[in-house]
């Protein structure tokens, strides 16, 4: 009886919190003129309005570039950072450690403000520069404690094993630590690549006048009208931030059942 | 292949000193066994030796060149680690192939050689397979083709059988030996079990915190302890306190408040000149126990009580009183063991006993 009311309780809370997501999904597909009910046909009407939208188009694309930048450099950055961190003594390493991981801790806004602040303060303007720099900021924490977790668990002796055999300490990099750590590499780069694409927060404050990513072209749109181009670019955007991962995912466990790691 | 030299080498972490001016001779393709219990800086010693660490203060020398600033990638050793180390990633034959890139071996040559290693340690069938596919045992014998297919100046194992079950741990342990004597590499093997130590060595190294206490071949080693610490540390041992009363040519007298005047052979003790005291040292086995009233011609024999009797099948172990003093006595068993609380003798051969200085 117990167990009949919390089971019903958490299927309530399910569908609170996906139908809002289904039905943006559905109305995507609607034939009709309004981005509402009722079904009048299904259609991939919208679809190919959002295609043939420039705006949409520019701002897909600046989201694209600014994801894949964020992600190689906070992937790239998130690496050192974690071999440095796991694998040398570094002074100051709890400390620095902690300052690595802060931003996740630290409210998205006043990050944002914070940042915007001090880059007045220096007197340097906002750019496409400063965006990806923000997004760095943000999204290396979560490379950095996905890398770092799985060079934890990489034995030191394999790379001794691989140094004694007569493998510099760099070719020992690339052939034995690089490929047992690419599974959360792979991880942590989709996850700066997703974390960036739907940031909208702190894109507000850093973005320059004019340029728009997918988040904020949406949120402009929404001011004007509710187009049912916005239910079709949700869509997409579902599609890009839910499959991405999985996508990552299951790269990653062939990767890792093949060797067996 | 190489000799090994450790001069008056240190190691330092931070104020505690893990390794105190150790000196050291490995000739050349000797199988030699650094012996202690944990934490005595056996394995500090070898990855020194590896250059995994540096040395406070010392030289290390291998086929006579010092290597102290060689690193580890240029001094051509074969380590064979205690969890074996594989690259999970890799196939068996690319684990084993490894070094082989390095070292300007013809790519036609490879194979071949992976081959041959693979034979050699009776695993040619595994080479397409992913390391996680072998039991422990199979995985040891991969970390050895590994090690050694590279043809080594020195060969380095860390505890390379504590991982496994006891079985294979004495199979691994014949295996091993006759690995090492087939190709004669100089080898350094690090232990804490003396079974493993005395059934493999040419020289054993017994080391305790920090310090090598004695260089020796195995029966030296057993039979001669240098100091207390090895004579309790190979074996159980009886030490007994025992005054001097006299020294010829080939024999010291001592003279022990238990069993009266016992002739020790000069040779088992050595480093006794001028003393007036001195420590009798008694294998365990070399303890008899008898029963009480029988003949033990060429014996010395004082009356005993049993008080534990520790039953192991073929041979059981007595702790038996004398006197005051509890003595270990570990004996085949004849007919029947001799009960708790029964009255006994215990008995030995003088000549099975050393005699260490007063410490
Ligand atoms: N990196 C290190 N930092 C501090 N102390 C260490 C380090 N490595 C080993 N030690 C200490 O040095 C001593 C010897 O260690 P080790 O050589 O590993 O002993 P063994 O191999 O004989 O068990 C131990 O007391 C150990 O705690
Ligand atoms: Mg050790």
């Amino acid at each position: 009886m117990g167990w009949q009311l919390i089971r019903g309780y958490a299927l309530l809370v399910y569908v609170f919190m996906f139908l809002p997501v289904a039905v943006v999904v559905l109305l995507s597909f609607n034939a009709s003129q309004f981005g509402s009910f009722p079904i009048t046909g299904f259609s991939f009407r919208w679809f190919i309005e959002l295609a043939q939208n420039d705006a949409i188009l520019r701002a897909f694309r600046t989201s694209m570039v600014l994801g894949l930048l964020t992600a190689l450099i906070s992937t790239t950055l998130g690496v050192l950072a974690s071999l440095a961190l796991v694998r040398y003594r570094v002074p100051g390493e709890n400390v620095i450690s902690t300052l690595l991981i802060a931003p996740i801790l630290v409210p998205e806004v006043v990050l944002a403000v914070a940042l915007l602040l001090f880059l007045n303060f220096l007197g340097i303007n906002k750019s496409f520069a400063l965006l990806l720099f923000g997004h760095v900021l943000f999204t290396l924490p979560f490379v950095i404690l996905v890398v770092q977790a799985r060079l934890i668990a990489i034995r030191r002796d394999v790379e001794e094993a691989a140094m004694s055999l007569g493998a510099s300490p760099v070719q020992t990099f690339f052939q034995i630590t690089l490929p047992l750590m690419l599974p959360a590499v792979l991880a942590g780069a989709l996850f700066a690549f997703t974390i960036s694409f739907d940031d909208i927060t702190g894109t507000l404050f850093w973005k320059p006048g004019g340029v728009e990513t997918v988040p904020t072209q949406i949120f402009a749109m929404l001011r004007n009208s509710i187009s049912p181009e916005i239910n079709a670019l949700g869509t997409v955007m579902i599609a890009m931030t839910v499959g991405l991962p999985l996508l990552g995912a299951a790269i990653a466990r062939t990767i890792s059942r093949k060797s067996g790691v | 292949m190489s000799s090994v030299t450790l001069q008056n080498v240190v190691k330092r972490f931070h104020r505690f000193t893990a390794v105190h001016e150790v000196n050291l001779e490995i000739p050349d393709g000797a199988f030699v066994t650094l012996l202690g219990p944990s934490g005595c800086g056996k394995t500090t010693n070898l990855r020194m030796i590896a250059g995994l660490l540096d040395p406070t203060e010392g030289e290390i020398l291998i086929g006579g060149k010092r290597v102290n600033d060689v690193p580890i990638h240029k001094r051509n050793l074969g380590i064979v680690f205690q969890n074996y180390a594989l690259f999970p990633h890799k196939t068996v034959a690319e684990n084993v192939a490894f070094g082989l890139k390095y070292r300007d071996v013809p790519k036609a040559e490879i194979a071949g050689r992976v081959q041959k290693a693979l034979d050699l340690v009776q695993l040619p069938d595994v080479g397409t397979r992913y390391p996680k596919a072998l039991s422990g045992g199979q995985q040891q014998r991969i970390a050895l083709a590994r090690a050694i297919v590279i043809e080594p100046d020195v060969l380095l194992l860390d505890e390379p059988l504590s991982a496994l079950d006891a079985n294979l741990r004495e199979d691994m342990r014949v295996e091993l030996k006759r690995i090492q004597e087939q190709i004669g590499v100089t080898t350094v093997f690090v232990t804490h079990d003396q079974s493993e130590a005395l059934a493999m060595s040419d020289r054993i190294v017994v080391m305790s915190a920090g310090r090598i206490e004695q260089v020796g071949t195995p029966e030296e080693v057993y039979n001669t302890p240098a100091s207390e610490f090895v004579a309790s540390f190979l074996g159980a041992s009886n030490i007994l306190p025992a005054r001097i009363t006299g020294q010829d040519a080939d024999t010291v007298h001592l003279e022990d408040p238990l069993f009266g005047a016992v002739p020790v052979p000069a040779a088992k003790a050595p480093a006794l000149a001028g003393a007036s005291r001195a420590k009798l040292v008694l294998r365990a086995e070399k303890l008899q126990i008898v029963a009480a009233g029988a003949p033990t011609p060429g014996m010395i024999a004082a009356p005993a009580f049993v008080e534990t009797v520790d039953y192991q099948g073929q041979t059981v172990r007595y702790f038996v009183r004398v006197g005051n003093t509890q003595m270990q006595a570990i004996n085949m068993i004849d007919e029947r063991p001799y009960a708790q609380g029964e009255a006994v003798q215990a008995a030995f051969r003088p000549k099975d006993c050393a005699a260490l200085p007063e410490s």
